[in-house]
């Protein structure tokens, strides 16, 4: 099978102090740890699964600017055969509905059989980009993906929904995948693989090799700080203090 | 007059809460707009729900066919791209839902019109739409202008527009329905029902919830020697169960259980929106993180912003003594 994964290089923020940066519409990068999104890991090691049991390539996708090699290198090194990076740095407005327009403007000109993308990226949570590029392909796509199992030329495809139902459907290929973190558990790339990887060849494509005129759908005004709600009851002092002080409130209540 | 368009979410023969969220939404906005709100429910055999959607919309438009019995993003795309070229609404609402995203971008490229995801805020400002969108694991938010257009799809969160009653009186009208058929590429076939543990954090009075802060999997007995000493049981944060080291049935939140226990304690868990949804009706939150900025002290009663290596064991200390 040939298959296709996009992957995004994104800021770690969830443990990180996030700031707006002087132009108001962007945050402040440069202390920022980045990785790839964590459902579109999922989504490689799908794609992973599947050609180590039927055999085929894996070709890795990402529309970003260049340290967006590093993390195509990562998905080179745990199996994807070759990569691409789209210059992310020669567009702007990227939404997710221009994103997958940039992508489609890429893919339309491989063979695939299944393309596998994160159900969202952390860093704008669009959960577009999948859906959209499936209905500029004109293929059939499912989203919050949670299975994908390949039988006789069928796809047996489980989408999870609320409270953890499943949602189980029957597709044929090609398709597009959006995957929900925790489908399977992805690999860690060898020491061997990353230094063979650090040689491959990325190919990297720009403004001059798309031809669409894109539009994109938004335009990020400003971004702004939450409005703090409730706002918790902050306990303070040392570790024994505030320890002493939460025991306290937990025995007011009757709970011990 | 301008018309906004709710698309009516239910499952297994219920009307899903994001629905009447939906319509209250659109009800302020027809009302600030001049507008009417028009829902539209895609079914079969929906009579009853039909019903109970009266009083929430101007116009009911409900197309009763076989195809509709169960959920699939295809069949709905289909559908709905017929019934908005028809209709023309202003704007079309979604809920940002499994079912919403299934068949919401994808439907919105089909039609060529402008379209954003997981809104926590709509505004109609001078004929355009404006939304409010949160970012960077809720640590921003930011405000977005859709392109200029004579027609929006937009899906909602859930939860940040809480449903009103409606006095409306609908006019309830069957419309054909624009499909017959599931397509041969994607073919609803089932619901599996989650599998059930052997705990039900959803009938306890204290819940612990351990998130990614936790680290490795070794570290999980603390959490469960924790809430051994205060009498209750463990929960986790979803990125727990997808690493394999809590079963599902102990995952809190939208994609897992909701739980309304007398003491929620949140150990290492940012506070994502779809993890609240989950545990945000709990008589008392305490949350142990420490990140000062983290979302989940947006929620809690109390917080502790320390290292949860260090609180737990001085916590669990301290009630092992009261309990003395
Ligand atoms: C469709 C969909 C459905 C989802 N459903 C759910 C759901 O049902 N439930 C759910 O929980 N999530 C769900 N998620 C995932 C959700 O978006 C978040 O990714 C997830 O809740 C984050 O879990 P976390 O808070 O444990 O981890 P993180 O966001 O990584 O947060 C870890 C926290 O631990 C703190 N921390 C780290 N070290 C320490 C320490 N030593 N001491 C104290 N604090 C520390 C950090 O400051 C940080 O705040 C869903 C996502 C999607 C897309």
């Amino acid at each position: 099978m040939d298959l296709i994964v996009c992957i995004k290089r994104v800021p770690q923020t969830a443990e990180a102090e996030v700031k707006i940066d002087s132009s108001g519409k962007d945050i402040v990068r440069d202390r920022l740890t980045f990785d790839m999104n964590e459902a579109d890991s999922y989504a490689l090691e799908a794609a992973i699964l599947l050609k180590e049991k039927f055999g085929g390539t894996i070709t890795a996708l990402s529309l970003g600017t260049a340290d967006a090699e590093d993390t195509l290198r990562i998905a080179l090194a745990k199996g994807a055969d070759s990569a691409i990076r789209i210059r992310a740095e020669e567009f702007v407005e990227l939404d997710g509905f221009k994103t997958a327009a940039l992508l489609k403007e890429v893919i339309k000109d491989i063979k695939f059989d299944a393309i596998f993308t994160g159900c969202m990226a952390t860093d704008d949570s669009y959960y577009q980009v999948g859906p959209v590029l499936a209905e500029l392909l004109r293929v059939g796509h499912a989203t919050l993906v949670s299975k994908v199992e390949v039988a006789d030329g069928k796809a047996q495809v489980n989408r999870e929904l609320e409270g953890g139902l499943i949602e189980h459907l029957e597709m044929s290929l090609p398709a597009v995948f959006a995957v929900q973190t925790g489908i399977n558990e992805p690999r860690y790339a060898s020491l061997i693989a990353i230094r063979r990887a650090a040689g491959k060849e990325i190919r990297v494509v720009g403004k001059e090799d798309i031809s669409l005129e894109l539009k994109s759908n938004s335009t990020l005004e400003e971004l702004f700080l939450p409005p703090v709600g409730k706002r918790a009851e902050i306990l303070s002092g040392s570790t024994d203090e505030i320890s002493a002080k939460a025991a306290t409130i937990i025995k007011e209540k009757g709970l011990i | 007059m301008a018309t906004i368009l709710a698309v009516i979410e239910h499952r297994q023969g219920v009307i899903r809460d994001i629905t009447f969220e939906l319509l209250t939404l659109g009800r302020k906005l027809v009302e600030k707009n001049n507008a009417q709100l028009t829902g539209v429910l895609l079914g079969h055999d929906t009579q009853s729900l039909a019903e109970s959607l009266r009083t929430h919309v101007h116009r009911l438009l409900v197309v009763d066919h076989e195809v509709f019995s169960d959920f699939n993003g295809e069949t709905y795309q289909q559908a709905l791209t017929a019934i908005i070229k028809k209709e023309n609404p202003f704007l079309t609402l979604v809920g940002n839902t499994a079912f919403g995203i299934d068949f919401c971008p994808s439907l919105a490229t089909q039609l060529g019109v402008p379209f954003t995801t997981d809104c926590i805020g709509v505004e109609m400002v001078d004929g355009r739409i404006r939304v409010t969108r949160q970012l960077y694991d809720g640590k921003m938010d930011a405000h977005v202008q859709l392109a200029e257009s004579s027609s929006y799809v937009l899906t909602v969160r859930s939860g940040i527009c809480p449903a009103e009653q409606g006095n409306l009186s609908a006019e309830i009208q069957k419309i054909e329905s624009p499909v017959v058929s599931q397509p041969d590429y994607k073919k609803f076939i089932e619901y599996i029902e989650a599998v059930v543990g052997d705990v039900d954090i959803t009938k306890a009075d204290v819940v612990v919830g351990v998130g990614r802060g936790i680290k490795e999997q070794a570290n999980l007995p603390l959490v469960e020697d924790f809430a051994k000493a205060i009498g209750g049981v463990v929960a986790c944060s979803r990125p727990i169960v997808d690493a394999n080291w809590l079963p599902k049935d102990r995952q809190v939140g939208s994609s897992g259980k909701t739980v309304k226990p007398k003491l929620y304690i949140a150990i290492g868990i940012s506070g994502a929106f779809q993890h609240i949804a989950g545990m945000k009706n709990s008589d008392t939150i305490i949350a142990i993180n420490k990140d000062s900025n983290a979302p989940i002290f947006n929620e809690a009663d109390y917080g502790i912003v320390d290292d949860l290596f260090k609180v737990l064991p001085a916590l669990k200390s301290k009630i092992l003594e009261i309990k003395k």
